[in-house]
């Protein structure tokens, strides 16, 4: 075995273990093995693997952002309808306001107009029962005045004349 | 100078590439006591740290995105990451023709940079340190690029080498200046790969035998404080410098791979 240990002394002095051309086909023969398992790994395991993590990812992503686009599309109308619903109700209120107004004030406006009409009526009423009562009172004081001036004659001594009592009576009671 | 036994200090940076049986006593039988021999299925340390790259790879892309989580966790985040990067890199460089490429740059790439790294573990092995793993990585590579070249263009293929843009009367020069180029490019390929990883190996190692000086009786204090304190702090420079060229060179031979293959799918741009 002399040639073996003249090349291992050979490598040994050369310095360089990677000249050792003894050892080439043991590293070719491992290291082809290694890349086979290696090629295994990657290309058969971890890049259908990474490629389908990395475009769920992206999947995902957009479709996040889609579902946040619309939301916020559906946000918006929300708030259009929200505001719409509003201004309506405004308007709806503002009617209801001015019709209830119109009503009272046609309310207002009968029971005033009655209660004038009732008002005229009692007045009227009145000023008849006072024109009865002044009446009947100068019928009253005439007759009054009658009587006393007959009695006041009598008592004179004379003879009374009702007519011509009754005319001085008229003309003192108009005087 | 493998062993340079200055006053004591015992340097051995090329020690660690050194590729042994895990199991000396099978394969002592056959070495006969003079350093073991290496069969071809010798289980060796280059093996094991093979082996553990692989467990590591498994670990990162089948363990790390077995939740197949919408929201990765760390593991799985490093593997989305390393297929986003080279998916990016294929886009870029091949465009749409390289889709079919794209299993092997994760090969090639997941394979490099775990290796580089792994082997920057104290006491590890970087099989990516030795050129026979990255010549046959980039010997791959050009076999790739000529095969699918002249499949898919035919002698067209060769177009490449006729650089139309140039005068005529330099063309002939020029095409044997590419041709060389292209020739070329397995070696250096490989070369800028494994010399890169093993010249940063050597390096921490020749620091840590100057560390090493504490060892030594014979030596003052204030002289072995001075060296070791020194060296300590330049391994650390190193160490971190590694870590980048581990990552640099994985990408640099990944996308090297990429320009390559684009002469064979790519449209000419030469």
């Amino acid at each position: 075995m002399a040639t073996t240990e003249a090349a291992a002394e050979a490598g040994h002095s050369a310095g360089m273990p990677q000249l050792n051309f003894e050892t080439w086909p043991n590293q070719i023969f491992w290291l082809l093995v290694a890349l086979v398992i290696i090629w295994f790994v990657v290309a058969k395991i971890a890049i259908p693997r990474i490629g389908g993590i990395l475009a769920e990812r992206n999947g995902t992503i957009g479709k996040d952002l889609a579902a946040a686009e619309e939301l916020k599309a559906k946000a918006k109308a929300a708030e259009g309808a929200y505001t719409a619903a509003l201004e309506n109700a405004r308007v709806e209120a503002a009617k209801i306001i001015a019709a209830t107004k119109a009503e009272i004030q046609t309310v207002l406006d009968k029971a005033t107009a009655e209660a004038d009409a009732q008002i005229a009526a009692k007045a009227a009423e009145s000023e008849k029962r006072i024109a009865e009562i002044r009446a009947g009172a100068e019928v009253a004081v005439a007759e009054v005045a009658r009587d006393t001036a007959g009695a006041l004659v009598q008592a004179l001594g004379g003879q009374a004349e009702p007519s011509v009592i009754e005319a001085a009576v008229s003309a003192r009671v108009k005087g | 100078m493998n062993v340079a036994e200055a006053g004591g200090l015992l340097i051995d940076p090329m020690h660690q590439f050194q590729i042994v049986p895990l199991f000396a006593g099978a394969a002592g039988e056959h070495g006969g006591g003079h350093g073991p021999e290496i069969g071809l299925f010798t289980i060796t340390n280059q093996t094991l740290w093979l082996g553990i790259a692989v467990v590591a790879i498994f670990l990162l892309f089948v363990l790390g995105t077995a939740r197949r989580s919408v929201i990765p966790g760390r593991v799985q985040s490093i593997g989305e990451l390393i297929y986003g990067f080279i998916h990016d890199m294929v886009e870029d460089v091949l465009g749409h023709e390289g889709a079919k490429f794209f299993p092997w740059l994760m090969v090639l790439f997941t394979f490099i940079v775990t290796s580089n790294l792994l082997g920057l573990l104290p006491k590890s092995f970087s099989p990516t340190s030795h050129i026979a793993v990255t010549a046959v990585l980039a010997l791959g590579v050009f076999l790739t690029v000529t095969l699918v070249g002249l499949y898919k263009k035919g002698l067209g293929f060769l177009g490449m080498f006729w650089v139309s843009s140039a005068p005529l009367a330099l063309r002939p020069i020029l095409a044997v200046i590419e041709l060389i180029s292209y020739f070329v490019r397995p070696l250096s390929h490989s070369i800028r790969l494994g010399g890169n990883i093993m010249a940063g190996h050597a390096v921490i190692k020749v620091f840590a035998g100057f560390a090493s000086i504490v060892g030594i009786p014979t030596v003052g204090i204030a002289m072995k404080a001075g060296v070791s304190g020194v060296s300590i702090l330049a391994i650390a420079g190193i160490y971190g410098l590694e870590l980048l060229v581990a990552v640099v060179q994985a990408y640099v031979f990944t996308i090297l791979t990429c320009v390559y293959l684009r002469d064979a799918v790519g449209e000419a741009h030469h």
